[in-house]
C-alpha cells in the first residue's frame, strides 16, 4: 500500500451541521472515553444547516397549551403522507421538547414569550405554533451553539475534508479513505463506527437553495458500501426562493414571512392559495383572508391560512400560476408582507424585527425593500426526504457499523418534510446515531482496513490530471442540473425521466473523460470533478425511483399520474446496487402501525 | 425604487447602475497565487443584472480559471465563508454587487491580508479557531424551574442576540490594525473574539467570569478603539461600541480601581 496518512478514531462523524455535530457530542459524551472525529467539507460553522431560517419544530407548548407531542406525531404523518418511518415519527415528536431545551442549556439564546420561556412561531403543516426561533437565524444559532459546545469536548475536527470512499471488513464498515482540500493530500481513516452526516442532494439540479457542498455524498458512499437507500423521488422543491435577479436564482425566502403573515398573490393580485385547499387539510384551513390572518397574529380560534398548507401543495401551486399565465415578470409569483401595514401600526418595524436578515437579503441582493414592496419568489430545490435506509431507534443503517442522521438519512419525513422538521430532526436523530454509534464502537473491536481500496481510490483520484483533452468538470456538472431541473424536477413524466436516464449515462461517460488543470492544492475544478460520481449516482436514484412511483403524492408529482394511488401507500422504494453493480429497486412494505399510535392518529383528526 | 404595488412594478433592473444600464463586460484583477508569492491576473468576463462579486469569480472559474480556489457556501450572507479585499476593502463576496462598483476600470479581488495566504482568494483562518478554543466556555446559572428550564425576558437577550448574529467571515480581524499591522496574534484575540466573550459575559444565564483573562490572555488593552471592526461588519454589529467598550469598563472596574474592588468582594458578582 501507499503511504498515505492514517488517523484513528473510534467514532468518525462525516459532516459537521446540526446532525453531525450532535452525533459528534453524543458519541464523545456516550461514556467509555472514545475518541470521535469529524470532518467536514467546509470550515466548522459553515455547514448548510446555517441557512435554516425558521426553527426547530418542537411540542413545547409555550404558545399554545393544547400543543403535544401527540399533535406533532400526527402532523409530521399527515405532512410525509404516512410513508414516514411511524417510528421516527414518533421519537422525534417525543424527544424534540428536551433537544432544544438542551440547546438553551448550551447557551443558545431564543426569542422569548411574554412570560420569560421560549417562543414559538407558525409554520406549514404544524397545528400550533410550534418552531423555536431566533429571528429568521435560527440556523447559526443553532450551529454556532453546537460548534461553541463540540470544542471544549476534545473532539478532533478536521476541515475542509473530502472523503472519497467507505471501507469495510466483510461486511462492516472500518474506515473512509479522504483527502484534504487545502493540500490535496490523502487521509486515511481508521474507525470502529461511522456516522453520515453530509446533508442534501440540492447540487444535483440547477435552481437550489443549497451550497456546493451538496452533492449527495453520504447517500453515494452508503450506496456503494452496500447500503440500501429509501424514499430517492421525494425531493422537496421549496415554493418560495427568490427568481430575480438571475444571479440570486434560487436562495430561499423563509416560510416564517408567511406565518408572519405574508400572502401570495398572483399578477392579478388574487390570493390563489385559496382556491385550491387539498381535502385532508380544508378543515384546518381558513375561509378567508380575515381567519387567515387572526391566525398568524394567535386568534386560537382562527384556522391557518392557505398559504401555510405544506411545502409540496404550495409549490405546485405557483407552478401553475406560472404556467397559466399569472406569474410575475420573472417566472414567479408575489410573496408580499408589506401589506399587514393595513393591519399593524409599526408594521415596518415589525418586518426587520421578526424576518432581519430577508429585509437584508432583498435589499442587497434584489433592491427590494420587504416593507414596501412584495418580492418575487418561485420553487427552488430545497430538500431530499430519501436517503440512507435506517432502523429507527439507532439510525444503523443496512451495513453494520455505518450510521446516517439528518438529511442524507430517510424515514422521518416520508413524502414531504414540514418546514421546522428539519432542524429538530437533525438533533433527535444526531443524538441517536452519535450515542449507538459508540455503543458499537465499545462493542465491537476496530475492523481491518483494505489496503488496495485505498490504494485504488488514491488512483482514480488522480487520474483527471493524468488524462489529456477530456473536458472539464463545470461543464458535466452543468449539464446534469439542466437534465435534472427540465426532466425529473416538479413536474415529472415517465419519457422525460427516461430519457434523463439516457443522459445521465453519457454524462457518466463523459465524467470518466474529465480533465483537471493545475495542481493538487486547493483546487476547485479538481474537487468539482471528483464530487461528479456521487452526483451522478443519486440523480440516477431519484429518476429511477420516480419512474417506480406511478402516482402523485407528497413531493413527488407525476403529471402522468396526477392523482394519489392507495395502493402505493403500503412500500418504500428502496434501491441497492446490485451483483454487477447496477442499480436494483426493490418495493419494501411499511411495517405495521402499532395501535397506540394509530389511535393517535384518529384522536388528532 | 418607489412602487408600492406589485401591478405596477417594472420588470426593468435599477436605472442607472453601470451593470445595469448597458455595460457588457467588466475586468476582474484577481489575485493569485500560494503562500511562496504571486501576483494578480486579469479576468474579463460578460455582465449580467444583479451579479455579485462571487457571481464574477465563479463564472471566471467555469469559463476560465478552473482551479482558482475561492471558499464560499450560502451565496446570501449568512455563512460568512467568501470574504475577501474587493478594491482593497475587506467584504463578503456575495453580498458585493457588481452594479455598487465602478467597473469602468478593473476591480481588484485579492485575500484578506491579516491571515496566512494558501492559495489565490483562501487564507489560513485556523488561528481564529484556536482562539475560540481558549476562552472560557459558557456556563449557566442552575435552572430557575423545577422542569430545569429557564426563564428570561426578551428585553436581557436583545443585547446578546446582537453579537450572536456574528458569521465569523473575520473581516473584523483582517481590517484590525492590532492583527493586520502588528501582528499581535499571540497577545490580541481581536474584535470577533471580543464580542464573542461579550456575548458570554452578558448571557443573562453565564456566571463564569472572563474579565481576568480579557486584561491577561486576551489583549482588550490593545484595541484602540479606532472602529475599523464596526464598519466592515456585514451584520452590522456595532462591535466597539456595545461589545469592547462595555468590557473595557469592566477591566478597568476590576483592575484599576480598588475601592470599587473592596466594595464588590462584599456584594455578588456584578451583572448587567
Amino acid at each position: 500500500m501507499a503511504e498515505f496518512e492514517t488517523v484513528t478514531h473510534d467514532v468518525l462523524v462525516i459532516g459537521a451541521g446540526g446532525a453531525g455535530l450532535r452525533a459528534a457530542i453524543a458519541s464523545v459524551t456516550a461514556g467509555g472515553g472514545l475518541t470521535v472525529g469529524v470532518v467536514c467539507k467546509s470550515l466548522l460553522g459553515k455547514a448548510h444547516t446555517v441557512m435554516a431560517e425558521g426553527g426547530i419544530a418542537a411540542s413545547l407548548g409555550n404558545v399554545d397549551d393544547r400543543d403535544n407531542w401527540k399533535v406533532h406525531f400526527s402532523d409530521t404523518m399527515r405532512g410525509g403522507q404516512y410513508l414516514n418511518n411511524w417510528r421516527m415519527a414518533e421519537l422525534h415528536a417525543k424527544e424534540a421538547p428536551a433537544r432544544v431545551l438542551e440547546l438553551e442549556a448550551w447557551g443558545a439564546l431564543f426569542d422569548r414569550t411574554p412570560d420569560g420561556r421560549i417562543l414559538q412561531r407558525n409554520f406549514g403543516g404544524h397545528k400550533y405554533p410550534r418552531l423555536a426561533h431566533v429571528g429568521d437565524r435560527t440556523g447559526l444559532e443553532m450551529i454556532r451553539t453546537l460548534q461553541d459546545h463540540a470544542i471544549h469536548l476534545g473532539i478532533d475536527v478536521h476541515m475542509e475534508c473530502t472523503v472519497l470512499t467507505l471501507l469495510k471488513d466483510g461486511d462492516r464498515v472500518s474506515g473512509a479513505f479522504a483527502y484534504d482540500r487545502e493540500r490535496g493530500r490523502f487521509r486515511l481513516f481508521r474507525a470502529k463506527a461511522i456516522v453520515l452526516a453530509t446533508g442534501g442532494i440540492g447540487r444535483a439540479f440547477r435552481i437550489t437553495s443549497n451550497s456546493w457542498e451538496y452533492t449527495g455524498d453520504g447517500q453515494s458512499l452508503a450506496y456503494q458500501a452496500g447500503a440500501a437507500l429509501q424514499d430517492m423521488e421525494f425531493v422537496q422543491f421549496h415554493p418560495t426562493g427568490m427568481v430575480w435577479p438571475p444571479s440570486v436564482r434560487g436562495i430561499l425566502v423563509t416560510e416564517g414571512v408567511r406565518g408572519e403573515g405574508g400572502v401570495l398573490r398572483n399578477s392579478e393580485g388574487r390570493r390563489f392559495m385559496f382556491d385550491d385547499v387539498p381535502e385532508n387539510y380544508r378543515a384546518q384551513t381558513a375561509t378567508d383572508p380575515d381567519e387567515g390572518w387572526r391566525y398568524t397574529q394567535g386568534d386560537k380560534s382562527a384556522k391557518r391560512p392557505p398559504e401555510l398548507l405544506t411545502r409540496d401543495h404550495v409549490a405546485r401551486c405557483i407552478m401553475r400560476e406560472v404556467r397559466e399565465g399569472r406569474g410575475s415578470p420573472h417566472g414567479g409569483v408575489y410573496l408580499d408582507i408589506a401589506w399587514i401595514k393595513e393591519r399593524l401600526p409599526n408594521a415596518a418595524d415589525h418586518i426587520k424585527k421578526k424576518l432581519p436578515s430577508m429585509y437584508h437579503q432583498f435589499k442587497q441582493l434584489a433592491d427590494i425593500d420587504i416593507t414596501k414592496e412584495a418580492m418575487e419568489v418561485g420553487p427552488t430545490t430545497h430538500y431530499v426526504m430519501g436517503g440512507i435506509r435506517v432502523d429507527g431507534d439507532s439510525q444503523m443503517s443496512t451495513v453494520p457499523g455505518l450510521f446516517a442522521a439528518g438529511e442524507c438519512a430517510a424515514g422521518l419525513h416520508g413524502a414531504n418534510r414540514l418546514g421546522g422538521n428539519s432542524l429538530s430532526d437533525l438533533l433527535v436523530f444526531g443524538k441517536r446515531a452519535g450515542e449507538h454509534a459508540a455503543a458499537f464502537a465499545r462493542d465491537h473491536g476496530a475492523g481491518r482496513v483494505n489496503d488496495a481500496a485505498a490504494d485504488d481510490g488514491a488512483r482514480r483520484a488522480l487520474e483527471p490530471f493524468e488524462r489529456q483533452g477530456g473536458e472539464g468538470p463545470y461543464q458535466i456538472q452543468q449539464a446534469l442540473q439542466h437534465t435534472m431541473q427540465d426532466l425529473v424536477g416538479i413536474v415529472r413524466r415517465e419519457d422525460d425521466m427516461r430519457q434523463a436516464l439516457g443522459r445521465i449515462a453519457d454524462l457518466r461517460a463523459r465524467a470518466q473523460r474529465v480533465t483537471v488543470e493545475g495542481n493538487r492544492e486547493y483546487n476547485p475544478g479538481w474537487h468539482t470533478a471528483l464530487d461528479l460520481g456521487n452526483l451522478l449516482t443519486i440523480a440516477e436514484a431519484i429518476a429511477r425511483s420516480a419512474i417506480e412511483r406511478k402516482e402523485s403524492r407528497g413531493g413527488h408529482f407525476r403529471d402522468d399520474y396526477p392523482a394519489k394511488d392507495a395502493s402505493y401507500s403500503t412500500f418504500n422504494i428502496v434501491i441497492r446496487q446490485g451483483a454487477d453493480g447496477s442499480m436494483q429497486l426493490t418495493r419494501e412494505p411499511i411495517a405495521p402501525m402499532p395501535d397506540e399510535l394509530r389511535t393517535v392518529i384518529a384522536e388528532m383528526g | 425604487m418607489a412602487t408600492t404595488t406589485v401591478a405596477e412594478k417594472s420588470p426593468a433592473p435599477t436605472a442607472g447602475s453601470p451593470a445595469e444600464a448597458g455595460v457588457r463586460s467588466a475586468t476582474f484583477r484577481v489575485w493569485r497565487g500560494d503562500a511562496t508569492g504571486g501576483a494578480f491576473r486579469d479576468y474579463t468576463i460578460d455582465v449580467a443584472p444583479g451579479m455579485v462579486v462571487l457571481d464574477a469569480i465563479h463564472q471566471i472559474q467555469a469559463e476560465q480559471a478552473n482551479d482558482l480556489a475561492v471558499r464560499w457556501n450560502c451565496k446570501a450572507g449568512k455563512c460568512g465563508s467568501c470574504s475577501a479585499e474587493i478594491n482593497g476593502k475587506p467584504r463578503l463576496m456575495c453580498m458585493t454587487r457588481l452594479n455598487d462598483l465602478p467597473l469602468e476600470k478593473p476591480v481588484t479581488v485579492e485575500p484578506m491580508h491579516t491571515f496566512p495566504r494558501i492559495k489565490d482568494l483562501v487564507t489560513d483562518v485556523s488561528w481564529n479557531f484556536r482562539v475560540k478554543k481558549g476562552i472560557t466556555k459558557f456556563t449557566p446559572r442552575p435552572p430557575d424551574a423545577p422542569d430545569g428550564t429557564w426563564r428570561m425576558q426578551q428585553s436581557d437577550v436583545d443585547r446578546v442576540q446582537e453579537f450572536r448574529k456574528c458569521i465569523e467571515c473575520f473581516l473584523c480581524q483582517d481590517v484590525c490594525h492590532v492583527l493586520r499591522e502588528h501582528e499581535k496574534e499571540d497577545e490580541f484575540i481581536g474584535p470577533r473574539f471580543l464580542v464573542y466573550v461579550a456575548a458570554l459575559e452578558m448571557h443573562p444565564l453565564d456566571v463564569a467570569d472572563r474579565v481576568p483573562e480579557l486584561q491577561k490572555s486576551h489583549g482588550i488593552g490593545y484595541c484602540n478603539i479606532t472602529k475599523c471592526c464596526t464598519t466592515v461588519c456585514p451584520e452590522g454589529i456595532t462591535i466597539t461600541d456595545n461589545a469592547i467598550i462595555p468590557l473595557k469598563e469592566r477591566v478597568v472596574d476590576e483592575f484599576y480601581d480598588p475601592i470599587g474592588k473592596l466594595v464588590k468582594i462584599f456584594s455578588r458578582k456584578r451583572r448587567s
